[in-house]
């Protein structure tokens, strides 16, 4: 308005319930009235200029840090005190001077915008002697709690602490008797391993004595087949109806070459043949077989052949031959992407394996009763080794695990012990939020649904005077083109332990509110009333 | 708000998972849109159309004769018009169509007013039609058939000139001919014969009958009917217009690439600097040289393609200063051709000849800006999205903690129960009226979008009355058109409909929208419309809208969404309370209905320097109210950007911050104190300079002249200002220059004017005009200037919304021109109902400095309004010493004022005059 001359006021302040006048500019807060003297001019308080005093609260800024104008909206930078008896003295930005919205509760910024205020101040005044005797007895409570906390932490400190040295000292024992019975293990294999390589050996003799007997009859067999005219000769001309022999592979068996194989004889005898019998034998067909539909030898076909246009393998095919070749197909799926698997499956089949199959039936006899025992001793020896070996490992895992535990910062005083391996949930209309502390921060939908990782333990992260108000769980689940999802732990002082809020402020970024009596300070031993009246 | 199925569906999503910028195959180019193909594969040469001048009709003011086309004797009506203000109407469509071709409703403010036509000489090839005053003749040619505007002996502008009239006419489809053909009443098929005999058909080209993109088919059941034609105007070089592109200010040369397309669409991370269309069209060309500013409106909805030829374009630098040195043989001209898929040929010439004709001119054709609440121009805080009721009273604390003004709080889709939209999400905002009577206590307001696709939901009350009154756009086979958006399975409502837009209306009914309140204010989002599976990401050109096809009303979508929610703001309030209403998608007439913004865009610089090209094409097009997302939508800008975003934002005339769902909370104060105080900084001056936005925003509602102005509008003879797009004027008194590059530790701007003097607002020094001058900058502002000649009335003292400022008093600025005068304008009312123009309760005053003596006088001595605002300091730039300053009230006192003078600068301030600011007055500086 126009007419914003004399600010001027009488500020009606209470104090202990007696009413005292003082008065002084609008706008200046008891502590610079001395500034403020109407029978002189006045000068910025930043010194820059003096002007009248009838300058001062006039509606036109003068001065550059606007200490003329403490009580109406010309300056850009000044600020307006309400005094607000009853509640809180405040700074206001002058700017919110007659702008028609309540700020002061004791109403004095709207002096002249039409803004109906009601003075509020005794009535916040209450509410926060409530709140703030609310907060005490929960911070006195609270903080007794947390003295409990501490001692406990303490004492299971100092248990554990103690329990890793008896752990420790345990753990040497076993270590001693882990290498005990390991000696005793390696003394007991040393026979049983000489008396299976023996008993091994005798099998092996005895398979090539078999496998020579057969491929002499094999022998003597093809010479008959071969010896179609039956004059007990293999001639030249007989065996060239045999063009798998072809040595250079041309497809035709000539003569030469049949000579050649015959070394350089027109026909040989029973006898003769058994120096013949060594360069063909691999190659043969028996008329007796169909001829093998495939020329390629029985190892290439093993590699993984990655052609598509090879005609698939029967069925029937695969299905004899897949359990014998399990083992390659594992090895395969293990080597290569899950897109070869139909090449696998036409790989697998080999044209030899059906004889193999006849040769590994010949089982291993069973191990004579001397041999024997000193398998099932050595056997024994393992175990016991074994055991004692899983016993140690266990030690040490659970000696790993107190030292962790032992490692985390739980707080100046150890009073966040209480809160490792525990988890305590929200459930909200959508989620159930569980947040384990030091460990992680999940959601999970409450009405089915895959549990989401909203971050693991990271650090305490509150401001540098208290860093153990706020704690960071990060790199959780990642988010479509965003960061991995974080939270942010606020904790509050209060008697019990519970997640009280979560929010996602931000996308990814979670925000819960924890209450624990871990970070109730001790309660200033002052009286909790307002200061309504300080400055009075 | 983010737009695409790419967003929506998850399997799509995992596909674009690398896509860093739009994906351009969901759009077409214009050889995969069958009628752009078509039309351009046709070359300019000689029009097969001839007019028949003895078909000739005039009355007073319309002339009309038939044209035929050689090739298949198909007969065309040509229609003539001249209109009052300067302009020329040309329509054409078919003279016996099988049926009637759409012509675009409700974008004319009205029937325009016609003017004297009358032939001055005609033989057998050609008439001369007088078109009024000026010399102003049209020269019609009959074979070929062409059209030439001249002005005394000099071509302005040709129509045909190049032959690519091309008129697809309606016809029956040959596989059904013979059936139709034997059905009775059947007496269309002789319609158009004549003695020169039978129609000859086309043959049929592919995607004639049926077109199919991706995986969509167009039925296509009234087979081809686009439309071309081509102008030619002689001696102009530079074009603009034709929004909405994020390209640049002057329209380029489309020789070797797609020519500028017209059809609303949702593009996902659209790119910079390319001719693909985007969310809003308006097909108004402007085009300017020293000699003439003219405009081409080319008034139909469906899609349109435009190409841009000029002879210069290919020649470099040195080659134009050799042409100007040689006296060019060849003058420069520009060539441009309009391609639309259906409707009419219905086009407006404004021949201008200022800038600040043609916007009269088009003003006068479509409407004017319409006039918004004054927190409109205030500062507006979005994001996708505030999760419920706590996050807004945070951010609302936020900034009274921070000390930063704002008027709007926003929110997104995820306010509404399931995207529901007029419902609330019942546990993030289960007392929303609770929420907007928080923000009305602080005097501040809240948008809530609202959406155009309507949730399939038997339970949901909206759609269940659409779907019982038939309110919904059709299927072709008649059923309720339905496609994915936002909330899945949607209808969308027919907009073209006039009685669905009363209910529309009706709905925003405080007793109607639960929870809603007076100072709660709407924003149209998706309404091109999104259609997340239908082809190009929008409707099927198929679907009906009555008995119109979606393919003759795309573009007009947007602007009836938009005109529909204006409406019921207004009628919520018994026609009291202006609207605010943000819209998306845009059409010519958009700007009758309230603001628009630029889509989509990404935090990149980029894309922050892009905004002004793309709200300066606005503003030539009548759309004033524009601006970008501050900070960019997509992705995470850096403090850097952000400043630099807000610096720049706050001298545009949308001024909102928003942020995609999947970035980082960037509310002004969480980039550390430091940025927090510039971004206060910005927005300070830009609720100071409040006063002036306002007074040109009424300008504009009254006037048409855009409030972001290309220099070239105020210096259109200044060759120099013809390309600018990195500096614009507000109104014609300031100058900005956004700091748009990284790092950027100066800028290099242009100072217009021989003669003229430019005063830097931050340093206030002094600066000649008519040239480029190195400014160097710090992060805490970006160049501005006030020109010389000007005053400009601000209320600095800044506070927590505009409203709380309401009675506030004003600074005057003074800026003394070359020939020490100044001139400028106050403008006053209640700043948010209709009572300016209905009750003429408002306060327009003339402020003029000259021969040392300033004075406000009444410019609306019929008007009546009375404030509480009065002047509080008067800053005079370039001025001298005086020895004394007397301030003479109206009713003949006398006093004399206080005045300081800074002479390193030459800034006088004179101290509280203290009169009211409706008041006359005088100050004589002696």
């Amino acid at each position: 308005m126009t007419c914003l001359h004399l600010l001027l006021t009488l500020v009606f302040a209470v104090s202990l319930g007696t009413p005292v006048e003082i008065q002084r500019p609008r706008g200046v807060p008891l502590t610079k009235k001395q500034f403020y003297e109407e029978s002189k001019p006045f000068t910025c308080l930043d010194g820059s200029r003096t002007i009248p005093f009838d300058r001062v609260n006039d509606d036109y800024c003068d001065c550059k840090d606007g200490s003329d104008e403490p009580g109406t909206a010309a300056c850009p930078n000044g600020s307006f005190h309400c005094t607000n008896a009853g509640y809180r003295p405040m700074f206001i930005p002058s700017s919110r001077i007659n702008d028609g919205i309540c700020d002061c509760c004791d109403t004095t910024d709207e002096y002249n915008s039409g803004a109906k205020c009601e003075n509020t101040c005794k009535e916040l005044g209450r509410k926060e002697r409530e709140v703030l005797q609310k907060m005490a007895e929960i911070t006195k409570e609270g903080f007794l709690l947390k003295q409990q906390l501490i001692e406990e932490a303490k004492k299971g400190q100092q248990e554990k602490q103690s329990k890793v040295t008896d752990m420790q000292e345990n753990k040497k024992q076993l270590d001693e008797k882990v290498e005990a019975l390991r000696t005793v293990k390696e003394t007991a294999e040393q026979p049983e391993k000489e008396a299976k390589e023996r008993h091994l050996k005798a099998w092996e003799e005895q398979k090539a004595a078999i496998r020579l007997e057969k491929d002499k009859a094999k022998m003597a067999e093809t010479f008959l087949e071969l010896d179609d005219n039956e004059d007990g000769f293999v001639s030249v001309s007989e065996l060239q109806s045999h063009a798998e022999l072809d040595p250079d592979a041309d497809g035709t068996l000539t003569e030469i070459e049949a000579q050649g194989l015959m070394g350089g004889a027109e026909q040989v005898d029973t006898s003769t043949f058994e120096s013949v019998w060594p360069k063909i034998k691999d190659k043969y067909h028996s008329e007796a077989e169909e001829p093998a539909p495939v020329e390629t030898p029985p190892d290439e076909v093993k590699e993984p052949v990655v052609d598509n246009d090879s005609e698939p393998y029967p069925e029937d095919d695969i299905s004899e031959e897949e359990d014998e070749d399990d083992e390659d197909e594992d090895d395969y799926h293990e080597d290569d992407d899950k897109v070869m698997c139909l090449c696998v499956v036409q790989a697998q089949p080999t044209i030899k394996t059906p004889e193999k199959t006849h040769e590994d039936e010949e089982a291993m006899p069973p191990y004579d009763a001397d041999t024997q025992a000193l398998i099932d001793a050595a056997q024994k020896a393992r175990d016991d080794f074994e055991e004692a070996e899983k016993a140690l490992r266990e030690m040490d895992d659970q000696i790993r695990n107190i030292e962790k535990e032992l490692s985390f910062d739980f707080g100046p005083d150890a009073e966040f012990t209480y809160l490792y391996s525990q988890c305590y949930e929200l459930t909200t209309s959508e989620y159930i939020y569980r947040l384990c502390p030091f460990n992680r921060v999940s959601q999970k939908p409450k009405y089915g649904g895959s549990e989401t990782n909203l971050g693991t333990w990271g650090s305490w992260s509150g401001p540098e005077n208290n860093k153990y108000l706020l704690m960071k769980y990060e790199q959780g689940t990642g988010c479509w083109q965003g960061p991995n999802r974080s939270t942010t732990v606020k904790l509050t002082c209060g008697k019990e332990t519970v997640v009280t809020s979560t929010s996602e402020p931000s996308r990814c970024e979670y925000l819960m509110e924890f209450t624990t009596p871990a970070v109730c300070q001790e309660p200033a031993n002052i009286d909790p009333s307002p200061h309504d009246h300080v400055e009075l | 708000m983010a737009a695409s199925c790419d967003s929506l569906l998850p399997l799509v999503l995992l596909l674009c998972l690398s896509a860093q910028a739009v994906d351009r195959s969901n759009f077409k180019t214009c050889d995969q849109s069958a009628f752009c193909k078509r039309q351009r594969e046709l070359k300019p040469g000689q029009s097969p159309y001839r007019a028949l001048l003895d078909t000739l009709e005039l009355s007073n003011s319309r002339l009309s004769l038939q044209l035929i086309n050689d090739n298949n004797k198909v007969r065309l009506l040509l229609e003539l018009y001249r209109l009052q203000g300067n302009m020329t109407r040309v329509k054409i469509n078919e003279l016996k169509p099988l049926k009637p071709r759409y012509e675009v409703p409700d974008v004319l403010l009205s029937d325009p007013i016609t003017e004297a036509l009358s032939v001055v000489a005609q033989d057998e090839n050609s008439l001369v039609v007088s078109l009024g005053g000026k010399d102003q003749r049209l020269i019609l040619s009959a074979q070929p058939f062409r059209l030439d505007i001249v002005e005394g002996s000099q071509v302005v502008m040709s129509l045909n000139s190049r032959g690519l009239l091309a008129f697809e006419h309606l016809r029956t489809r040959k596989d059904t001919k013979s059936e139709s053909e034997q059905a009775p009443g059947q007496e269309n098929v002789e319609q158009q014969t004549d003695e020169d005999g039978q129609i000859k058909e086309d043959d049929d080209k592919p995607g004639m009958w049926e077109e199919t993109f991706k995986s969509h088919t167009d039925s296509k059941p009234n087979g081809p009917t686009s439309i071309s034609l081509d102008f030619s105007l002689p001696g102009v070089e530079h074009v603009y217009g034709i929004p909405e592109h994020a390209d640049t200010l002057k329209l380029k040369n489309t020789d070797g690439s797609d020519p500028y397309r017209l059809y609303n669409l949702d593009v996902f991370q659209y790119e910079l600097h390319n001719p693909m269309a985007l969310y809003g069209a308006v097909p108004v060309l402007i085009s300017h040289s020293t000699d003439r500013t003219m405009g081409i409106f080319w008034l139909n909805a469906a899609e349109t393609w435009v190409d841009i030829s000029s002879n210069t374009a290919g020649k470099t630098m040195f080659g134009k200063i050799l042409d100007f040195v040689q006296v060019s043989s060849e003058a420069p001209q520009t060539d441009v051709r309009w391609m639309s898929e259906s409707g009419i040929i219905d086009v407006f010439i404004m021949l201008g000849p200022k800038p600040a004709d043609v916007f009269t001119q088009y003003a006068s054709l479509t409407g004017t800006q319409s006039f918004p609440p004054l927190s409109a121009l205030a500062y507006h805080q979005c994001r996708w999205n505030y999760n419920d009721q706590e996050d807004v009273k945070t951010v609302d604390q936020g900034f009274d903690e921070h000390d930063i003004p704002y008027d709007f709080i926003w929110l997104d889709i995820e306010h509404a129960d399931g995207k529901r939209y007029f419902t609330w999400d019942p546990s993030k905002f289960p007392q929303p009226k609770e929420m907007l009577q928080g923000l009305m206590d602080k005097r501040r307001k809240l948008v809530a979008i609202v959406d155009p696709h309507i949730k399939v939901d038997s339970g949901y009350k909206i759609h269940n009355e659409i779907r019982s009154k038939n309110f919904y756009v059709k299927n072709k086979d008649g059923g309720d058109y339905e496609g994915w958006c936002w909330p899945g399975n949607a209808g969308y409502p027919d907009f073209t409909n006039p009685e669905m837009r009363t209910w529309w209306a009706s709905q925003f009914a405080y007793d109607q929208y639960e929870g809603s309140m007076e100072n709660q204010y709407i924003w149209n989002d998706m309404n091109e419309p999104s259609v997340f599976n239908g082809p190009e990401v929008t409707m099927h050109k198929d679907a009906l809208h009555g008995v119109w096809e979606h393919r003759d009303v795309h573009n007009l979508y947007g602007l009836y969404v938009q005109k529909a929610t204006a409406d019921g703001l207004i009628q919520r309030s018994e026609g009291v309370q202006r609207p605010f209403v943000l819209t998306r998608a845009f059409f010519a007439g958009s700007q009758r209905y309230g603001a628009v913004w630029t889509g989509d865009n990404a935090a990149e610089w980029g894309h922050l320097k892009i905004s002004i090209p793309m709200c300066l094409s606005l503003g030539l097009v009548g759309i004033s109210f524009c601006g970008a997302d501050v900070g960019g939508f997509f992705k995470h800008p850096s403090a850097e950007l952000l400043v630099r975003w807000y610096q720049a934002g706050a001298y545009q005339p949308f001024f909102r911050a928003h942020a995609h769902i999947d970035t980082p909370r960037r509310e002004p104060w969480l980039f550390g104190p430091e940025n927090t105080a510039l971004i206060r900084e910005a927005i300070r001056q830009r609720y100071a300079l409040l006063p002036y936005w306002y007074q040109l925003f009424y300008n504009a509602h009254r006037t048409g002249q855009p409030v972001m102005r290309p220099l070239w509008v105020e210096y259109p003879d200044d060759f120099a200002t013809f390309s600018i797009e990195d500096e614009y004027l507000i109104g014609k008194d300031l100058l900005v220059h956004p700091v748009t590059d990284e790092g950027a530790t100066g800028v290099t701007a242009y100072l217009p004017g021989k003669g003229e003097v430019w005063y830097d607002v931050h340093t206030f020094q002094k600066h000649d005009g008519d040239q480029s001058l190195y400014i160097p900058v710090t992060m805490s502002s970006i160049p501005v200037f006030q020109r010389g000649g000007s005053i400009i009335c601000r209320k600095d003292r800044v506070r927590r919304s505009s409203s709380c400022m309401e009675n506030d008093p004003y600074t005057l600025y003074v800026a003394l021109g070359s020939q020490g005068s100044a001139e400028g304008e106050l403008y006053i009312d209640d700043f948010h109902t209709f009572s300016f123009e209905e009750a003429k309760q408002f306060v327009h005053r003339r402020l003029s400095f000259s021969a040392n003596t300033l004075s406000s006088r009444n410019l609306a001595p019929d008007s009546q309004f009375s404030t509480a605002s009065w002047i509080e300091k008067i800053v005079i730039f370039g001025g001298s010493q005086p020895s004394s300053a007397t301030l003479k009230s109206a009713d003949g006192t006398e006093s004399a004022l206080e005045f300081e003078f800074d002479s390193t600068l030459a800034v006088l301030t004179l101290r509280k005059p203290g009169v009211n600011a409706a008041a006359d007055w005088t100050i004589v500086l002696r």
